[in-house]
């Protein structure tokens, strides 16, 4: 295992090692110490590594991920895994708005709260929070699934399109074109395999399920107050 | 668009080390405000028959012993006085508006940055490092503290367009975000009599909240209000006598961070200005709410619960 | 003709009330829908047209054409990229969209950007295989919908153009209705098919000059500060706007005019948000050269560019580059007169051309419809482009050299006077045979 102290290295230095790994892969398992809130760490990676970040970090924290695995030990600022391919990004503690945002593909599991904008325009990208999400969380989400066990706040899935949001808690309110739906067979089958994957132990069965009326898929002068 | 932090002392014990635990929240901002910085300070508390001023002169070897004489004698009044850089800090044993009508006819050419019992606002052009030097503020005590660092938009990189901007007395505000509808607001707050120095948006939020308070609104009432008139996006922390307020827009969009233990209560733009602080391993950290108003204060001034 | 029996016949049509706005409001009344379309605005506009030239004679002493030189290559992002970009023409393609152009269109643009040695741009919808292969200096474009968005192809582009907004509709997001969303469309942009798609007006991850900071970094950061960072903005409050992008840490600026083109939005957006570029440009560069920064970070321009005067007049007044989108298009053959009858059939008519959106352009380059397309080949396109790119270079150094100038960016607002008191007061440069500029400042 190789550790990077960020209080001794920079930002750019962790990122130009953890990217050389797309090149050569020498050592797979990487420690990052003292993060302290900065920016932008270990974003870009496009290697099977594995990273353990101990401690909270600031804005885009692996952003853009395609295949590592990268655990924050601790909080994450805004944007957390923002774009990510694939992979697994999972965050101990609260992440900040946008974690997830228009991310495409891989698992993103946040064990504390997100807050405002949680999977906002998020085309692919599995999320499974353990705690609460914010307001406009899922705005605009094209795809993948949003799994909440908490509580939702306001304007959930407002214009969705294709996501699947599964959540256990209140919602406060839903946003225009999103509603409750139905919970079938399969439904159950995706959020048990969600659950599993992000390694949340929840009954299935607790969740409802939220997703698009595909009302304000094309325009129609009826539905103007909704645009 | 700027850097915010705030930190309010619970434990008494740390009162004497406020500068020295504030100086890196404020350095750590630097990035989001590069142009100017500031902060307002609360402690160092004068008698409720005193008022305290914070002056600035742009000339630093302004003559301030003559203008406390002259005080001293055209008041018939105690008045102490110390100066940093080019504030100087005057105690005056006196009534503020009567203070302030002196430094006007006196001095017209010295800005009031700040009145009231315990705050002092100090704020300059440069870098936050450059400007936390230039004020000693490792050295400084007091209860808490709220400061600002500043990316100009579209008003002037100008010590009158840097943040703190006083509210009235013992308040002021700091604001991250950029206001929409401010230009019309200060012509009806003109109106009103509230004086502005900037074309700033964020002296247009300061201002309003002048005058709701004047209105007779609480603080609460006021930020209230606040939400139904300004448009735009902002974050705002507004200190207070004894503590300091916290609220977001209802879109919320910009950042902000909290924390708390059982020592301080600490808020910032981003975490990374919360890192120096000690015990933030464990302190509890939330993001506050949209149009949700936080207070954290010592003796809760009425209303502003 | 018509017109002159009518006005034979005492009829007399209203200014304000004219046809086109009557038409306007009965289309608006039947349909409860705000009118899209395409285009630029097409309103008119104070333009370079109303600019002119000092040419040298006793006082400077021009350069002769073909034989002196005159320089017109330019280096764009010396200020904090590893590998900058130079281009042998200071014009380049602005970013238009797969999805509003065909396939066909997008690899044409890069064919005749490639044969001139200058970039071409991506735009909403990622960036396709023969856009890369075909273009040897490829911008891509971040935009608020992240449509298309990967690492992979970040990571291929020659330089990153964060947009912030766009002349045509600054403050608003892009429109593409769901006769266009077909299913390679769909599958690039991760949308279902046939659904009308909405882009985000603001980036969904920031907010404002303080996040775009941190943002550039991660766009360096995941690029191992490679390439250089663009920031787009449409022209509105352009002074501010240039100051926060340099202070965000931008590479150039790329600031687009009002008569920039769109694939599609609200035409009330078109011909009343924004600036016109001959405003705007004076507006940057002053910001630029406040900041000591005038040529180090380098400026583009674009939103009406036509013709080399155009180019050069954009260079004198500052800037270091150009982008074309309109005129590219009516290169490769948007709205051209040999499909009149088709047009007509589509309720137009050739030079009138604007509903991109609709996806049924005779001429195949704003159409996903595979017939269509067809009508479009790439390469004679690519030829036709790089013809007409070849035009404005020689049109803009005719011009430079007439000045007395060896290069293109040695060109000044001092070689210019105007024929209007708004294009004098707009651009900043004093009203033909007097020394007189209108107003001061902006």
């Amino acid at each position: 295992m190789k550790t990077i102290n960020l209080t001794e290295q920079t930002v750019r230095d962790l990122n130009q090692a953890l990217h050389a790994q797309a090149v050569e892969c020498t050592e797979r398992e990487w420690e990052v110490l003292e993060p302290k809130g900065q920016h932008n760490i270990a974003c870009g990676l496009d290697q099977n590594l594995s990273v353990d970040i101990k401690g909270p970090t600031g804005y885009y924290c692996a952003g853009m991920n395609k295949k590592a695995h990268v655990t924050i030990h601790g909080n994450a600022g805004q944007g957390v895994a923002e774009n990510m391919m694939s992979g697994t990004v999972r965050v101990k503690g609260d992440a900040s708005q946008a974690a997830g945002a228009t991310a495409h593909g891989g698992l993103l599991v946040i064990e504390g709260n997100a807050a405002a904008r949680c999977g906002i325009s998020m085309k692919g990208v599995d999320i499974v929070v353990k705690g609460n999400v914010g307001h406009m969380s899922c705005f605009m989400g094209q795809a993948g699934a949003l799994v909440v066990c908490g509580d939702a706040g306001d304007a959930l899935g407002d214009s969705i399109y294709e996501t699947h949001i599964y959540v256990k808690g209140e919602v406060k309110s839903l946003g225009a074109d999103c509603i409750e739906k139905e919970v079938r067979e399969e439904h159950i089958e995706e959020l048990t395999e969600l659950l599993n994957r992000a390694g949340v132990d929840e009954d299935p069965a607790a969740f409802k399920r939220y997703g698009s009326a595909r009302q304000l898929y094309n325009f129609k002068v009826d539905n103007t107050s909704a645009y | 668009m700027c850097g915010i932090v705030g930190l309010y002392l619970k434990n008494k014990a740390l009162e004497s080390q406020l500068g020295a635990l504030f100086e890196p929240m404020l350095i750590a901002m630097t990035d989001r405000g590069p142009d100017s910085a500031g902060f307002a300070i609360y402690g160092d508390e004068v008698a409720d028959d005193s008022i305290k001023l914070t002056l600035r002169h742009a000339d630093e070897n302004y003559d301030w012993a003559a203008l406390a004489e002259k005080a001293q004698t055209e008041l018939n009044t105690g008045v102490e006085w110390f100066k940093n850089s080019k504030v100087a800090v005057f105690k005056i044993q006196t009534s503020a508006a009567i203070a302030e009508a002196f430094v006007a006819e006196a001095a017209p050419d010295v800005l009031i940055l700040s009145a009231g019992q315990s705050i002092e606002i100090l704020k300059e052009v440069g870098l936050p490092e450059n400007i936390a030097e230039t004020f000693s503020l490792k050295g400084m005590k007091g209860s808490h503290i709220i400061g600002h660092t500043r990316m100009a938009t579209e008003s002037a990189v100008t010590m009158e367009g840097s943040h703190p901007f006083s509210t009235g007395m013992d308040l002021c505000l700091v604001h991250n975000g950029s206001l929409s509808n401010h230009n019309r607001l200060r012509e009806e707050l003109k109106r009103e009599g509230i004086v502005f120095e900037t074309e700033n948006d964020s002296e247009v939020a300061a201002g309003y909240l002048t005058w709701r308070l004047q209105q007779g609104d609480s603080l609460n009432e006021a930020l209230t209000n606040s939400l139904k008139d300004l448009d735009g996006f902002f974050t705002f922390t507004v200190g207070t006598r004894d503590g300091f307020a916290v609220m977001r827009d209802p879109i919320a969009c910009k950042p902000a961070v909290m924390a708390e233990t059982d020592d301080y209560v600490a808020m910032a733009s981003e975490y990374q200005a919360l890192t120096t602080l000690p015990g933030i391993e464990n302190a509890r950290i939330w993001e506050p709410e949209p149009a949700t108003i936080y207070v954290w204060e010592r003796n809760s001034q009425e209303g502003a619960k | 003709m018509s017109e002159d029996i009518k006005v034979k016949d005492g009829l007399r049509e209203s200014a304000t009330f004219d046809r086109t706005t009557m038409t306007e409001i009965r289309r608006a009344a039947e349909t409860g829908i705000y009118d899209i379309r395409g285009f630029g605005a097409k309103r008119k506009l104070p333009h370079f047209d109303d600019l002119l030239f000092l040419g040298a004679s006793m006082s400077r002493y021009p350069l002769e054409g073909y034989r002196e030189k005159c320089n017109t290559s330019v280096t764009l992002g010396t200020r904090f990229a590893k590998k900058p970009i130079v281009l042998d023409i200071p014009v380049t393609i602005a970013g238009m969209s797969f999805g509003a152009l065909s396939a066909n269109a997008k690899e044409a643009l890069g064919r005749g950007a490639s044969l001139m040695g200058t970039s071409t741009t991506t735009g909403d919808g990622g960036m396709t295989p023969e856009e890369r292969g075909q273009s040897t200096k490829l911008v891509y474009q971040y935009l608020p919908s992240r449509y298309g968005m990967n690492p992979d192809d970040l990571r291929k582009a020659d330089a990153i153009e964060v947009v912030l907004g766009q002349g045509a509709k600054p403050g608003g997001g892009g429109m593409l209705l769901g006769q266009k969303i077909t299913d390679r469309v769909a599958k690039m942009r991760t949308l279902p098919m046939g659904v009308d798609q909405r882009s985000a007006c603001r980036h969904p991850d920031w907010t404002g000059p303080d996040d775009l900071a941190i943002k550039i970094q991660e766009l360096r950061e995941i690029t191992d500060w490679q390439v250089p960072i663009y920031i787009k903005v449409g022209a509105t409050r352009t002074y501010y706007d240039v100051k926060l992008a340099v202070k965000a840490g931008a590479d150039v600026i790329v600031v687009d005019g009002m008569q920039g083109g769109t694939a599609a939005t609200q035409d009330v957006f078109i011909e009343h948000v924004g600036i016109p570029t001959l405003a705007a440009i004076p507006q940057a560069v002053r910001a630029l050269q406040e900041m000591g920064m005038h040529r180090k970070v380098q400026l583009i321009v674009s939103g009406g560019i036509r013709n080399g005067a155009d180019v050069a007049k954009c260079m004198a007044l500052g800037a270091d580059a150009v982008a074309i989108g309109t005129a590219a298009l009516v290169a490769l053959g948007c709205n051209h007169p040999m499909y009149d009858e088709e047009f007509k059939k589509i309720g137009s008519a050739a030079g009138f051309y604007d509903d991109y959106h609709e996806g049924k352009d005779p001429a195949g380059i704003s159409t996903q419809d595979p017939e269509l397309m067809k009508r479009l080949d790439p390469v004679d396109g690519g030829r036709r482009l790089a013809n007409y790119l070849n035009v404005l270079t020689l049109e803009a150094q005719t011009l430079a050299r007439a000045c007395g100038k060896n290069d293109l960016r040695n060109l000044e607002p001092e070689d210019l006077v105007a024929l209007t008191v708004e294009s004098a007061a707009m651009a900043n440069v004093p009203l033909a045979g007097t020394s007189w500029i209108p107003g001061k400042g902006f």
